[in-house]
């Protein structure tokens, strides 16, 4: 093999690494692209006619909803109404389920006991299909916002509660030895480091719990004859208004990620220290 | 009252002694071994002890048991008189990693002990005396940083003063400086006898290192494994303060051949 001299003379020293081009579209460009997409192959789908309109909506009808939806929510019409009801049910049950799941989260992390006697009987209950425990809030609880802050909170603790014990675990041998020999007592070693330690995994398991909050609320309505959101939805799905019910679940999951995004902003103002890519919810 | 006549014995003793372990044995029942095997030690103040051992000689077990974060199976540990039964204010401990809190800055990481001892408020109190270590160790402007802005040997610092804020009576050093890359090393040991010596600190440093354990130590123990034994002890006479060019000079490389020997002689197994 021989090289070939390059007939401009000197070879090219400098390069440049690169980059896939898709990787380089800019996040507004992108997010764009894809929304639009979407919507343009929704139309399609529609127009084709191949799936029939209650089944799948235009996005020009489901638009109508929204809008529709959108203004009896702001004169303050029934849907209004019904979507206190849904939003009282997401605060009692986060505040419940955060309650909670941090609680035993400290006991099964913190302590032997928990962790040897507690955590069996917790996993054996977050195996069972919550979902069928509904009709057993309905009768202890009944039909009002009781039963369905019951199904939330029991669909969203589990994992505050694994998060909790696993940031409380996460914390490393070094970390332990030093308060040790500071002569830290069992409290001050949990509050000045484990529970600071253990803030990322305590945090993803409330993101996870705040998915569930959402989820519990409305099964819980739509199993029990519940008044707010998840009882519109189960509505418009009986007078066969596909369209509304997709408007209906717009909003809903408007409130999922507003909730979800005040769990992001309190993770990132309470663990700074946290390398922010390490989130990794595109958020 | 033993202590005073052997004072008299050892010619390279001085000075009041603050550490004193009498046939400590380690032995885990468990896995059946003995980790320690009766190691007397007398440290006297103002001096810098090194043991030096392969790994798995119990040089940790021993740490351990010095630091009350062990008990020992047998024998006493005595620290200004008084035995350790756990751990205790009057010892400063160092780990290979710096160990900080990430969400503390470098002067909250540094009154830590403080904090933990004696509530917030000392703790802020304490706060002129951790300037001041900072300005001993160079950190002179990174109070208010955070641990993940600090480099290795940066964090290696600090770690220092929080060790040195509660004024321990002894020092624990447990390989403090190997995670660093070796340049920053003699570096930092340069730094440690500085600081060792203008506080007239006594020091016990655990290390894989030779040359490191001599150039700091007026006394290096050799430890053997299985069980764990002081099987050597050598006297390091070099002047003080100790330089990074006495590393090449013969009187150190008789030393380092020495304790090598003395290692040699016992299995790597």
């Amino acid at each position: 093999m021989t090289m070939q001299a390059l007939p401009s003379g000197a070879p090219h020293t400098v390069w440049t690494e690169k980059t896939s081009w898709i990787d380089s579209v800019p996040r507004a460009v992108s997010m764009t692209l894809l929304f639009v997409a979407f919507i343009l192959f929704w139309t399609a789908l529609t127009w084709s006619s191949v799936v029939s309109p209650i089944i799948l909506p235009s996005p020009a009808e489901t638009l109508k909803q929204i809008i529709y939806v959108g203004h009896n929510l702001l004169i303050g019409d029934y849907m209004l109404t019904a979507l206190y009801i849904t939003l009282q049910e997401v605060f009692y049950s986060f505040l419940l389920a955060l309650f909670l799941g941090f609680s035993l989260g400290i006991l099964v992390g913190e302590t032997i006991f928990g962790e040897r006697a507690v955590m069996p009987y917790l996993v054996a209950l977050d195996t069972m299909p919550k979902v069928a425990f509904a009709p057993i809030f309905i009768a202890w609880l009944g039909f009002g916002i009781e039963s369905k802050v019951a199904l939330a909170t029991f669909i969203a603790a589990f994992p505050i509660i694994v998060g909790t014990a696993a940031g409380l675990h996460s914390a490393d041998e070094n970390s332990r030895m030093l308060f040790k020999t500071m002569g830290a007592s069992r409290f001050q070693t949990l509050l000045k480091m484990k529970l600071p330690m253990g803030m990322p995994q305590f945090f993803t398991g409330l993101k996870i719990g705040t998915v569930g909050v959402m989820a519990g609320a409305i099964t819980g309505e739509f199993l029990g004859g519940g008044k707010g959101f998840g009882e519109l939805i189960r509505v418009a799905s009986t007078n066969l208004n596909t369209a509304r019910v997709f408007a209906l679940i717009i909003f809903l999951s408007l409130i999922g990620l507003s909730l979800y995004l005040l769990v992001g902003w309190l993770q990132r103002r309470l663990v700074f220290w946290q390398k922010s890519g390490l989130l990794g919810d595109g958020f | 009252m033993s202590l005073q006549s052997s004072e008299q014995e050892n010619s390279g003793a001085e000075g009041r002694p603050v550490f004193v372990l009498e046939q400590v044995s380690k032995h885990f029942p468990r896995r059946n071994v003995h980790a320690l095997d009766r190691v007397n030690l007398t440290m006297r103040e103002g001096r810098f002890y090194s043991v030096i051992g392969s790994s798995g000689c119990g040089k940790s077990t021993l740490l351990k048991i010095m630091a009350g974060l062990q008990p020992p199976s047998s024998g006493s540990v005595m620290l200004e008189g008084k035995p350790v039964l756990g751990p205790r204010h009057d010892i400063g401990m160092m780990f290979q990693q710096a160990t900080l809190l990430p969400w503390r800055t470098t002067l909250e990481n540094v009154v830590l002990p403080i904090e933990i001892r004696d509530g917030k408020s000392a703790a802020l109190a304490a706060h002129e005396k951790a300037q001041k270590l900072l300005t001993l160790v160079g950190l002179t402007g990174f109070e208010s940083v955070y641990p993940s802005e600090l480099s290795g040997g940066m964090a290696q610092r600090a770690a220092i003063c929080r060790m040195l804020i509660s004024e321990p009576s002894v020092l624990l050093l447990d390989e403090p400086f190997s995670a660093l890359d070796e340049l920053t090393r003699e570096f930092m040991n340069m730094e440690l006898q500085r600081i060792c010596m203008e506080r007239k600190a006594t020091a016990f440093l655990v290390t894989h290192s030779i040359p490191e354990a001599v150039i700091l130590s007026d006394n290096v123990f050799v430890m053997s494994s299985r069980p764990g034994r002081f099987v050597e002890e050598i006297v390091v006479n070099l002047p003080r303060p100790r330089t990074l060019s006495m590393l090449t000079s013969p009187e150190f490389g008789e030393l380092v051949d020495r304790i090598r020997k003395n290692l040699d002689a016992q299995s790597f197994l």
